[in-house]
């Protein structure tokens, strides 16, 4: 990280909203520095904000009331930045998601598998070996940016999306993989599972992942899967992280 | 309570929104035109944030089982109670059994029905907002109750508001140059400033899509931060207004803002009606 001159673009978005920027770049060290310039941000506007979106390279800063003078926040912002935050680190926490990669369960696995001339084995232990980093949530509530997904399981969007992906499906979009945490539409190839809920508003937090967390998948069978789903459908589930 | 009579199109309780849990990925909703919801809620003395019935284009039929007053504002239409034509942008005295029902939509998308005190669903996340996977359901369908307080103090106020019923029909849009506008070659950049664009079919709470299109040589991008008002320019060149239900991330290039009052007047806008955009620095 030390190589690294990080060069921040800060711009006005809407009548309410900053935008901080850097180069467009998948990364863990950088998602570790924004992470904390979050947190710094956040601390110290306490209540004059709404929050901070956090993506890839970008920190979208939204107040609760017009900007008045862009200069002035420009450089409250500037300075609340550290080259300190380079060196911090947070607690990393591991979340393993149980996948079933069965052909009952899942049948789409077969003609992925097909596509990729790999076996179904091959798949699901390249899809099982990485720790994949959570970087945020988007798209749907509860929906993971992963980072870390093998080279070799890399396969291009269905040209025609699916009109419906069921909730807990794991699949492989581009460079990426995810969980569906809810049914929708989708364009994503599915190879699994999940059983495990991405996304409740009765919980607190409504997401257990949060950005910086890593996650791994593993592989289970049919019967741990009907299993699991028994329990969470009697609230008898829960989910433990690894602290790394 | 109110029922749900016939359930017309999209219809849903809206407040001001949802914020502060954009890191869980859960869009803000709220009234998609914010400028008529404040009016319902200005005319009948109410809370800010009081929750509002919002529609689209086909308007419900309501029956009330209290007492109370309401407000019906956004669309230009005739509304009726108990089969008397009422005004619309007026405080309106609502009985135990009165039905509401609304004919001739003559101009505008979104209606609202604002109440005294508000419609009191329970909060999800700090709002009332209807949005699917969020609230137990994603709008109202017909048969469904909605409560609210009974009201019978109204002989005590009886206002009226003059409205300036023009500032909805402006077809100029105030936006700001998107992170990515500057990518857009000269020609583009003319394009959005002097053309005129016109509302497809393709319109939602989540986003509006415009007939016209742009050429497209910008490079794909990683997902990014997005708000309502967002301009996304397409890879097939299509662009695409986000509204309040949208995404809070998206991977296609952000080439404008538009102001808070210009995504209030673009939601009122009916498939092929134009806009121009006039662009403005903060």
């Amino acid at each position: 990280m030390k190589n690294y001159d990080i060069k921040f673009e800060y711009k006005q978005y809407s009548e309410k909203a900053i935008l901080i920027q850097t180069y467009a770049k998948v990364d863990e060290n950088l998602l570790n520095l924004l992470i904390f310039y979050k947190k710094s941000i956040e601390e110290f506007y306490g209540k004059v904000i709404i929050e901070v979106i956090l993506t890839y390279n970008s920190l979208l800063i939204l107040y609760v009331s017009t900007i008045e003078n862009i200069y002035d926040r420009f450089f409250e912002l500037k300075s609340l930045y550290s080259d300190d935050f380079l060196k911090e680190s947070q607690k990393k926490r591991l979340w393993t998601i149980p996948v079933c990669y069965d052909k009952n369960v899942c049948p789409e696995i077969i003609s992925f598998a097909d596509r990729k001339s790999m076996s179904v084995d091959e798949i699901i232990s390249l899809h099982t070996t990485p720790l994949y980093t959570i970087h945020f949530i988007g798209f749907l509530p509860g929906f993971l940016y992963l980072s870390g997904l093998d080279e070799k399981l890399i396969t291009p969007r269905k040209s025609n999306p699916s009109r419906l992906v069921q909730q807990g499906s794991v699949a492989i979009g581009g460079n990426q993989t995810g969980i569906y945490p809810s049914d929708s539409p989708g364009g994503w190839h599915v190879i699994g599972s999940t059983p495990v809920s991405f996304f409740d508003v009765n919980s607190d937090p409504c997401c257990f992942a949060k950005p910086g967390d890593q996650l791994k998948f593993i592989s289970i069978n049919e019967k741990v899967y009907v299993d699991i789903s028994l329990n969470i459908s009697k609230d008898n589930f829960q989910l433990i992280p690894e602290y790394l | 309570m109110v029922e749900i009579i016939s359930s017309g199109m999209y219809t849903t309780i809206q407040d001001e929104g949802r914020f502060g849990f954009s890191k869980y990925g859960v869009p803000q909703s709220g009234a998609m035109d914010k400028r008529s919801y404040k009016l319902a809620n200005a005319l009948l003395d109410n809370d800010p944030d009081c929750a509002v019935i919002e529609w689209m284009l086909i308007p419900p039929v309501l029956k009330f089982y209290e007492d109370s007053i309401i407000a019906i504002t956004g669309v230009q239409c005739d509304p009726f109670v108990d089969d008397k034509k009422v005004k619309c942008n007026h405080q309106l005295i609502i009985k135990k059994g009165s039905v509401l029902k609304f004919k001739n939509i003559i101009k505008r998308v979104f209606g609202y029905v604002g109440i005294k005190n508000g419609f009191c669903k329970n909060d999800v996340l700090n709002s009332r907002s209807q949005y699917k996977n969020v609230t137990d359901s994603e709008s109202l369908s017909k048969g469904s109750f909605i409560s609210y307080n009974k009201f019978v103090d109204f002989w005590t106020q009886y206002s009226s508001l003059k409205i300036d019923d023009s500032w909805w029909d402006k077809g100029e849009l105030d936006v700001f140059p998107g992170p990515e506008y500057d990518q857009l070659s000269n020609n583009e950049k003319e394009l959005l400033k002097t053309g005129s664009f016109t509302i497809s079919t393709e319109s939602s709470r989540m986003a509006i899509s415009l007939n016209e299109e742009l050429e497209n040589d910008l490079d794909s991008m990683i997902s990014v931060p997005v708000l309502p008002g967002t301009v996304q320019l397409t890879p097939s060149g299509r662009l695409i207004v986000l509204m309040r239900d949208c995404q809070t991330t998206g991977g296609y290039p952000r080439i404008l803002q538009l102001s808070e009052e210009a995504i209030n007047i673009i939601s009122q806008k009916r498939t092929n009606e134009e806009v121009r955009f006039s662009m403005r620095s903060f």
